[in-house]
């Protein structure tokens, strides 16, 4: 037990004071005092993302970092990419391609796949599943997942060209 | 009339039922992060709860002392055995007739076993809390390997020996050593040893199907809430049987049955791992009751990986018989099975082993003999269904190996030898030589198929080719093509022969068609993932007209559901499936009656149509189901009930038997020992096909799972019975980028005695799958003399195998 500290974060655009102690992981802060709860716990080793969120612009496994590390970052979740009146891209294409099942890993999956997208948005099937080889799906076997990045993919670009 | 506009086509197009892939309506929830799993409950003043856990396998607890950690900040109250035992809860009844300690009582039995229950304000409060606990221990003689144990002097559980020390009889009868727990026998011992002796050829084989684990993304965990004013309990957990959980609750707790409420929230994948009680539950009921609070209790991965429900570990030594021309005579099996420290296997009560014998397979084998003997090992409890339906999948790759194994011994093609044992489509329904009556099959025309679609001939010759090129030092890969039909048994069960503590295995289903034409159905099961809410809407939709889009599905609330015995071995659609069916075929027949007289006809002038009844050769005249719902509602009508509502509860009467055929085609590097998986083609019949997208679904992560489980995922331990394999750096979970694409196709052979003629699909990829991989790796190696090698087959292992066959030595 170490004593409690204050820290800022700006989470999905709105910025959070929270009184923690600097050994909290950051995925307990969101999860249990910022009562974001899409990010989920699977393993808290880093091993299957399904706590994914992005920090500053890169993706993060938020089981492994302290909320001391996460101090005046900007953070975003699943709740942060999209909602009921305008999802991404990304959260239509798992509906329409059956990209989930228990849905447990969805959030870490697309927040993920949003932040690939961005670094590439083009990808080919082979840097897809590189690309999302740090995100764990135990029902899927993948095959929807990858079929839904890549129709996020190609409706991203479709409407990029369009606004151009 | 109104809703007269439409085709034919386009009203069955507008229910969204069976057959067509309708799109999951779970989905929009879990996309946007609003799942409600258990670890996203949150209620006023809630506590966590967590272990101390043994470090060691066996020994002896000399003493607890918490004194220390109830100084720790936050810390609120330390359970030991001590504080249950006045309750009668240090130890709880198995689903397997055995019992299990909650919190270790004197002793512990495996590593990671439940020592004592910290309850603190929050998850780091109960951490600090574990780490000031004192336990000290003695330690004892760890016994891992089950052979070891049938011999040793070690008694491992002292509460199932008599004074004398001999073993006293177990739930399944007498058993033959201290630590052994049963033997169950299926067949003719005699008979099936006389046609062996007799045979032309037999071959005989050993193999180990490891230990593994479910491992769903989401841990088991729960939060008990004790309302004492009302005297209430609320107990949400990761139930895969919320309906038995509270009847095992109310049991054990001697709290009445209806002031228990058991709600199974959104679960993050199941897999057979959350079917079975946890101390982990009992404890956060336990610490409600003491502290007046809710208390949370949620496995972390590596408690998840050692303690709750693994699966698998079975030694299995067969013997099969044939004629010279390969025509199978006879089978013998006898399995050891690893229990660990207690006998906590989910299976239904009359059968310890589950369903092992389903295990003459496919094949018309006329004679067959089995036998399993249980034993207690110094490991954790569980031996659950991981994906499969109650030891099938044990089954399943024990005949697929021996089939394997028959052709070698026979110098025969595999494929061959398969088609010329299959049952034949006139045999259903199949008596099996072990028990099982078959209901529907016509395994010859899958096989051809799948032989056909991926151009077996042409794979055998490539192969060929490629290993001349080896032998020539042209290659370093060699190639294998892994074969496996498999026949599953699902959909537990018929009441007469299955139950679990004695509930029958029957399910159920509830409607409530409203007023305005929508309508609510509940359900004794629970989605893992599987898509109920969208699947049974489209059952719902074709019988009873209205669209799945205005049917809402629920499951997993004890207080409004119907009972049932959820959702594992497949049995939601055979079961429950067929409940919802049935509760929508009483809906239809009262809705005939308010139809008829509407029309002003008698009752059997009227008949369905789509959506609709309509007067016989009067097509014009008709009243659609909407309209019917609401005359249920608006208008007295003479000898019929108001309302619209109907309940089922269905005892199937008999399993069904979904099977399949796949084919696994891989490069090997012999150099490495790393499988490369160029393809993979899966045919599977499962019966009437309710959604195909969610059907395909079903069988890509299935395969997947079986690709973990052949390739390198178990769960392993030392001498000392340390598990060695914990955490999910040393516990194979497949990622996108070791998983190929599959090819999936199908035939369809309903199921003659289900009302849809549905089968159950969840399970047969996994089934049929680990298998297929494992012959994979073997057939790739035959040619240079390989006969068995144990799973699972990760690179060290292939790369052995290898080396052992000499294939290192010319590079
Ligand atoms: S929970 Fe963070 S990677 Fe698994
Ligand atoms: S959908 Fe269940 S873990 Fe991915």
């Amino acid at each position: 037990m170490s004593k409690k500290q204050h820290y800022t974060l700006t989470v999905n655009g709105t910025e959070e004071e929270v009184l923690a102690e600097p050994r909290e992981l950051l995925i307990y802060t969101l999860r249990e005092r910022l009562n974001i709860t899409g990010p989920h716990i699977g393993c808290e080793t880093s091993h299957c993302g399904a706590c994914t969120v992005t920090i500053d612009g890169k993706s993060v496994k938020s089981c492994t970092m302290f909320v001391a590390q996460a101090d005046g970052k900007e953070i975003t979740t699943i709740e942060g990419l999209g909602g009921p009146d305008a999802l991404h891209p990304l959260q239509q294409a798992f509906k329409e391609h059956h990209g989930l099942q228990c849905g447990y890993c969805t959030p870490g999956m697309i927040t993920r796949a949003a932040k690939l997208l961005e670094e590439n948005p083009n990808p080919t099937e082979e840097e897809i599943r590189f690309g999302m080889s740090g995100n764990i799906c135990r029902c899927t076997g993948y095959q929807n997942i990858v079929k839904s990045i890549q129709a996020a993919a190609a409706e991203m670009n479709a409407s990029k060209e369009a606004a151009e | 009339m109104k809703d007269d506009v439409d085709s034919r086509e386009d009203r069955i197009a507008n229910l969204k039922g069976m057959g067509c892939s309708r799109k999951r309506v779970e989905d929009a929830r879990f996309t946007q992060g609003k799942g409600n799993y258990v670890d996203d409950i949150k209620l006023d003043g809630m506590l966590f709860g967590d272990f101390v856990r043994s470090p060691y396998a066996h020994a002896t607890i000399k003493s607890i002392d918490s004194s220390a950690a109830m100084e720790v900040p936050g810390v609120l109250a330390v359970l030991t055995a001590a504080d249950l035992e006045p309750l009668g809860l240090h130890w709880m009844p198995t689903l397997a007739g055995d019992k299990q300690m909650v919190l270790a009582d004197g002793k512990v039995l495996f590593q990671g076993q439940e020592v004592a229950f910290v309850v603190a304000r929050d998850r780091y409060a109960a951490a600090d809390g574990i780490e000031a606990v004192e336990v000290e221990y003695e330690e004892l003689p760890v016994l891992v390997d089950p052979f070891a144990s049938m011999t040793s002097d070690v008694v491992l559980r002292p509460d199932t020996v008599a004074d004398d020390g001999s073993p006293a009889n177990g739930a399944h009868g007498p058993r033959k050593h201290h630590n052994h727990i049963f033997t169950w026998e299926a067949g003719d011992k005699e008979p099936t040893e006389q046609v062996i002796a007799n045979a032309e050829v037999v071959a005989e084989e050993f193999m180990y199907y490891h230990r593994t684990h479910p491992c769903p993304l989401e841990t088991c965990g729960c939060v008990a809430s004790m309302d004492k004013v009302n005297g209430k309990l609320t107990l949400w957990g990761t139930f895969q049987a919320p309906h038995a959980i509270r009847t095992v609750v109310s049991l054990i707790s001697g709290i009445e049955e209806h002031n228990i409420r058991v709600i199974s929230p959104d679960i993050g994948g199941g897999f057979g791992n959350k079917v079975g009680a946890y101390p982990g539950y009992v404890c956060s009921v336990v610490a409600s009751i003491v502290t007046g609070k809710p208390v949370k209790w949620i496995e972390d991965r590596m408690d998840n990986l050692m303690t709750t429900a693994f699966a698998r570990d079975y030694w299995m030594k067969g013997r099969i018989s044939a004629t010279k021309e390969g025509k199978i005579t006879g089978l013998h099996c006898h399995v050891t099975a690893d229990h660990g420290g207690f006998d906590a296997c989910a299976d239904p009560t009359k059968f310890p082993a589950g369903f092992m014998n389903i295990c003459t397979g496919s094949y018309d084998i006329p004679t067959a003999y089995l036998e399993v003997d249980g034993v207690y090992t110094n490991k954790a409890p569980g031996g659950v269904s991981y994906r499969c339906s109650f030891r099938v999948t044990e089954a399943v790759y024990f005949i697929e190996r021996m089939i394997e194994v028959l052709a070698i011994e026979l110098d025969m093609d595999a494929a061959e030898l398969r088609r010329i044992n299959f049952i034949r489509k006139e045999q259903f329904p199949y008596k099996a030589a072990l028990g099982w009556e078959y209901d529907s099959g016509d395994y010859h025309t899958a096989w051809d198929k799948a032989m056909q679609a991926v151009d077996y001939d042409g794979l055998r010759a490539e192969q060929a080719q490629r290993i001349a090129d080896f032998k020539a030092g042209k290659t370093r890969k060699l190639m294998g093509i892994g074969l496996t039909h498999f026949t599953e048994i699902v959909g537990a069960g018929p009441v007469k022969n299955c139950d679990i503590l004695g509930l029958g295995m029957f399910d159920s289903c509830e409607i409530r068609i409203h007023p305005t034409g929508s309508a609510i159905a509940r359900l004794g099961t629970i989605s893992q993932g599987q898509g109920h809410a969208t699947t049974f809407a489209q059952i719902l939709a074709s019988e009873i007209g209205l669209p799945a889009d205005s049917i809402t599905i629920e499951e997993g609330d004890t207080d409004t559901a119907p009972y049932g015995l959820g959702t594992y071995g497949s049995r939601s659609t055979p079961v429950a499936g067929a409940a919802t069916a049935m509760a929508g075929r009483k809906i239809r027949a009262k809705a005939q009656m308010i139809a008829a007289y509407l029309l002003e006809v008698h009752d059997d002038d009227v008949e369905f149509d789509v959506d609709r009844f309509v007067v016989k050769g009067a097509p014009e005249r008709f009243k659609t189901m909407k309209e019917i719902a609401f005359a249920a509602y608006n208008q007295a009508i003479p000898g019929i009930e108001p309302g619209l509502e109907a309940v089922s509860y269905y005892d199937p009467p008999n399993m069904t038997y979904p099977f399949g055929a796949y084919v696994c085609v891989m490069d090997i590097d012999v150099d490495t020992g790393v499988p490369d998986i160029r393809r993979f083609y899966a045919l599977d019949d499962c019966g009437t096909r309710i959604n195909p997208m969610i059907i395909e679904g079903q069988v890509h992560g299935g395969l997947t799972e079986a690709l973990a489980v052949a390739l390198g995922q178990e769960i392993a331990y030392d001498d000392m019975g340390n598990v060695k394999t914990g955490t999910l750096m040393d516990f194979f979970l497949p990622t996108a980028w070791e998983v190929p694409n599959y090819e999936t196709d199908h035939t369809v052979t309903p199921s003659p005695h289900h009302p849809i003629g549905a089968k159950g699909v969840g399970e047969s990829p996994h089934v049929g799958g680990v298998p297929c991989f494992s012959n994979a790796v073997h057939d790739a190696f035959r040619a240079f003399g390989l006969r068995q090698t144990h799973m699972p087959h990760d690179h060290w292992r292939i790369w052995k195998t290898a080396n052992e066959l000499g294939l290192h030595d010319q590079g």
